[in-house]
């Protein structure tokens, strides 16, 4: 069964004379295990698909069914957004209680967990997440990226097989992000969490294995990072820009250095550039 | 405008259990004419900093002159200039667009030209206004529309617009391209050098976070790490101590990543560490050596 | 750096005070104040206040901390003393003393004096002592039984929470914009009071989109986190009374009897303390 599956899905804002559509028959299948990142432009669409896949939104049309159940069905919402985990832009508006194991705590007290069961579940979400320090901490007081951490926490407290990032990084200085996204990567990689990351940072995408490319409503190109960053042209009309080793890469590549296709990371280039230069 | 800093101290929640040393003597000039960049983690102390440059934070200790005003002078003296000096130093801070308030993208942005101009007849406001949205690339098609049915992008730029309205000769921006796609900015970083191109801002002042854009714009560099200056001077200078800017967690640009990885092989390159000269450099000596 | 002020008046510790459960502490103050409206005269009053000096000992807290919670109801103290002295009604009996002022009325007026600044200083002391959040924890255990008649407890200690939860948020935000509007040359400090309203307008408005904007985020924040309202919810924090708790409530039970004692006896005590000092 696959993790997420998009049929047909038309969403638009507003009255029903379709003020403003943002996706128009989307289609769009997502693997469980996976580590997905999802590209666009500002106002592309990338925030809606993330609400549609928990329900927080409802298609218009076609439907989106999680593991098998319908977001359309209200019955399916809680069991939905159980497996479905969700972390938000802005740290300052996702915690709901002022001390930290207060707020990781709020999920599984929803889900009608007993006492024993949701200290279990803090002690995980906090050690995987490496905020055991701040449990006391009042969340007010802590850093950006500290803050995106316990929101994870409160995400996976409730043990969600897929962790939607819905721009979680954006607001984040780097160290902020590094931590952020060493969190994810060992979610998805240790635990096998299904990780659906909208970001408008390329160097993240590098590191999904797959990228999906969100334009005009519709699903412009997905592929692996390789593939997707080889595609120049949808990246320039989509608002996007490869990475930036690529991006010296292919500027050297122009002035006459063979340096081969696929380089995507600063490491792969200045492999590849050592191995050219050592060589003369 | 000349901006010099001389052992600049601060300390927030001073004589509470939560004090914090925000600034340990900083000295630092920011010559007119640069793009200046300023690079550091939150709570390294370049947000205290920016704010002392246009008296949001009084001098406690240490010395500050922005042009001709001394804001270390008597706090009594210096509260007086601080309009005079407000709007010669823009501060655009980060997410600038939830500072919008008024009903119509024009009232916004006249809502500074009002304040430091008071007596300003209508048609100057009017000039203004115009003026500084068609720096930011908006139209008079945008005066009547309400500032919350812009796209994110473009609120910001209405955002820039209402402080440059008064004409700064500084202006200090706050991660001005924090949360923009891609596109959004590259065209927002092209918008503030044909404003520096022009000289009708003569110095700007950027926080930032990505060592590439800093690199790639920026004239000089100054590095904030715990409240103190670790580096500072022309970005080929800076970004030439790869290990510590690591160390720092602050990381380097590509380019000096790439520098440092060639000289490790004992390939030398001399750059300014711009993606243009960095390419012409390698270029040359592949060519060279070939 | 707003957000540092620590709200409420929270005065950190790990005191006997500190640790009683803020169930306990919410009914101790409880009966602090009924102590004191029960009190009839001095000798009462005298020992609320000796009990309130011996749990600001057992708290840590200075006793200074406790005196500046006095200061922002001083006003009605005092305009409510001098009510009391000037509109005095005369009981047969009473010494007069001058123009209308009888001794009496300055009896009763500093008699009323006291017991609001006791209630004052009480009610700071479990503040002091107690994080807003525990406080919101033992509101909502006190009220649970208004459960049975389906009073919104639950949800009404989550509002409570949240709201706590937003004013550090919403505090920043508050000195972000004011400092962004003060750099477009917005001045708040100077004209008269029409101008200087006015002038916040710039902050308000920004300040309402951007907390209508966050309560939106939030909802769906707490969507995404499988809130359904309290039907399935469980609590992971649990308050428990402990031997700490019984030993606070033993005390206090003693002092209200004394109480009690006091006003019985008082008339004899005054005869009595009267012929010591002749």
């Amino acid at each position: 069964m696959q993790a997420i599956e998009f049929k047909n899905v038309s969403f638009s804002y507003g009255s029903e004379d379709g003020r403003s559509e943002v996706l128009k028959n989307f289609s769009l299948t997502i693997k469980q295990g996976s580590f997905v990142a999802l590209l666009g432009r500002n106002g592309s669409g990338k925030s809606t698909c993330a609400k549609l896949i928990n329900g927080l939104l409802i298609p218009n049309e076609g439907t989106v069914t999680v593991f098998g159940m319908s977001t359309a069905e209200k019955d399916n919402l809680f069991e939905i957004r159980k497996r479905a985990g969700m972390v938000f832009q802005n740290p300052d508006n996702q915690q709901i209680a002022s001390i930290v194991e207060d707020d990781v705590a709020f999920g599984p007290e929803n889900i009608g967990l007993d006492r024993e069961e949701i200290k279990k579940r803090i002690d995980f979400a906090l050690k995987v997440t490496g905020t055991e320090g701040f449990r006391d901490s009042q969340v007010a007081r802590l850093s950006g990226g500290q803050k995106q951490r316990v929101a994870i926490a409160g995400a996976i407290a409730i043990s969600p097989d897929i962790l939607i990032l819905d721009e979680s990084t954006s607001m984040l200085d780097p160290k902020g992000r590094q931590e952020v996204m060493h969190v994810v990567r060992t979610l998805n990689k240790e635990k096998g969490m299904t990780v659906i990351d909208i970001t408008h940072y390329m160097d993240e995408a590098v590191e999904a294995d797959e990228v999906l490319i969100l334009g005009d409503g519709v699903v412009k190109a997905q592929g692996s990072p390789d593939e997707i960053f080889a595609k120049k042209d949808i990246i320039a009309e989509c608002g996007l820009e490869l990475p930036r080793s690529a991006k010296i890469a292919e500027s050297l590549k122009k002035a006459g250095l063979p340096l081969g296709d696929g380089i995507l990371t600063k490491e792969s280039l200045s492999e590849r550039l050592c191995e050219l230069l050592r060589k003369i | 405008m000349r901006i010099v800093a001389e052992n600049l101290n601060f300390t927030y929640n001073k004589k509470s259990k939560f004090a914090v040393d925000a600034l340990k003597d900083v000295s630092l000039t920011i010559e007119e004419g640069s793009f200046f960049g300023i690079i550091g983690h939150t709570g390294s102390g370049k947000s205290t900093f920016i704010q002392h440059l246009n008296g949001l934070i009084p001098v406690e200790n240490g010395r500050l002159t922005v042009g001709d005003i001394d804001l270390s002078g008597k706090q009594k003296e210096v509260k007086k200039r601080y309009k005079e000096l407000r709007a010669k130093v823009g501060m655009v801070f980060q997410y600038p667009e939830y500072q919008l308030f008024a009903e119509t993208v024009f009232e916004d942005v006249a809502f500074g030209y009002r304040n430091f101009f008071p007596d300003a007849q209508p048609d100057e406001v009017k000039t203004a206004v115009f003026g500084a949205l068609s720096l930011l690339g908006l139209g008079a098609e945008y005066l009547d529309k309400s500032p919350l049915d812009l796209s994110g992008g473009q609120k910001r730029r209405v955002a820039i617009a209402g402080v440059l309205v008064s004409n700064p000769e500084v202006l200090v921006l706050d991660e001005p391209v924090a949360g923009l796609d891609p596109a959004g900015k590259n065209e927002l970083m092209a918008l503030l050098h044909k404003l520096h191109d022009s000289k009708r801002v003569k110095t700007i002042v950027i926080v930032s976070h990505d060592m590439d854009e800093v690199c790639e714009n920026c004239t000089d560099v100054a590095v904030f790490s715990e409240g103190q200056i670790v580096f500072k001077g022309k970005p080929e200078e800076v970004f030439k101590n790869v290990e510590q800017m690591n160390d720092l967690r602050l990381g380097v640009p590509v380019t000096s990543f790439l520098t440092d990885e060639l000289k490790k092989i004992g390939v030398d390159i001399d750059t300014d560490f711009t993606q243009k000269d960095f390419i012409e450099k390698i270029a040359s000596h592949y060519k060279n050596n070939k | 750096m707003l957000s540092d002020v620590t709200f409420g008046q929270y005065y950190p510790s790990n005191s006997f005070v500190h640790k009683l459960d803020p169930r306990t502490k919410i009914l101790l103050l409880i009966a602090y104040i009924v102590m004191i409206f029960v009190a009839q005269n001095f000798f009462g009053l005298a020992l609320s206040l000796l009990f309130l000096a011996v749990a600001v000992i057992f708290s840590g807290v200075p006793f200074t901390s406790i005196l500046k919670s006095i200061k922002g109801i001083i006003f009605l103290v005092v305009f409510t003393a001098l009510l009391n002295i000037l509109f005095y009604a005369p009981k047969e009996g009473d010494t007069h003393l001058f123009w209308i002022i009888y001794l009496e009325g300055l009896f009763s007026a500093g008699f009323l004096a006291l017991r609001l600044v006791s209630l004052v200083m009480g009610s700071s002391l479990l503040t002091l002592t107690t994080t807003p959040v525990s406080l919101t924890d033992g509101i909502e255990s006190l009220l649970s039984p208004l459960k049975l008649i389906k009073f919104p407890v639950h949800d009404l200690a989550l509002i409570m929470s949240i709201a706590l939860r937003s004013i550090p948020t919403l505090a920043n935000e508050t000195e972000r914009i004011i400092n962004a509007q003060k750099a477009r040359g917005a001045d708040f400090d100077s004209g008269n009071i029409i101008s200087r309203a006015k002038a916040l307008i710039p902050v308000l408005i920004p300040l309402l989109i951007s907390a209508f904007r966050r309560g939106d985020e939030l909802g769906d924040a707490m969507d995404a986190r499988c809130y359904s309202g309290s039907k399935v919810r469980t609590k992971y924090k649990k308050l428990t009374f402990g031997v700490r708790d019984l030993v606070a409530f033993l005390i206090v039970c003693a002092l209200i009897a004394g109480v009690i004692l006091f006003n019985i006896y008082g008339a004899q005590l005054w005869a009595l303390i009267a012929s010591l000092w002749s």
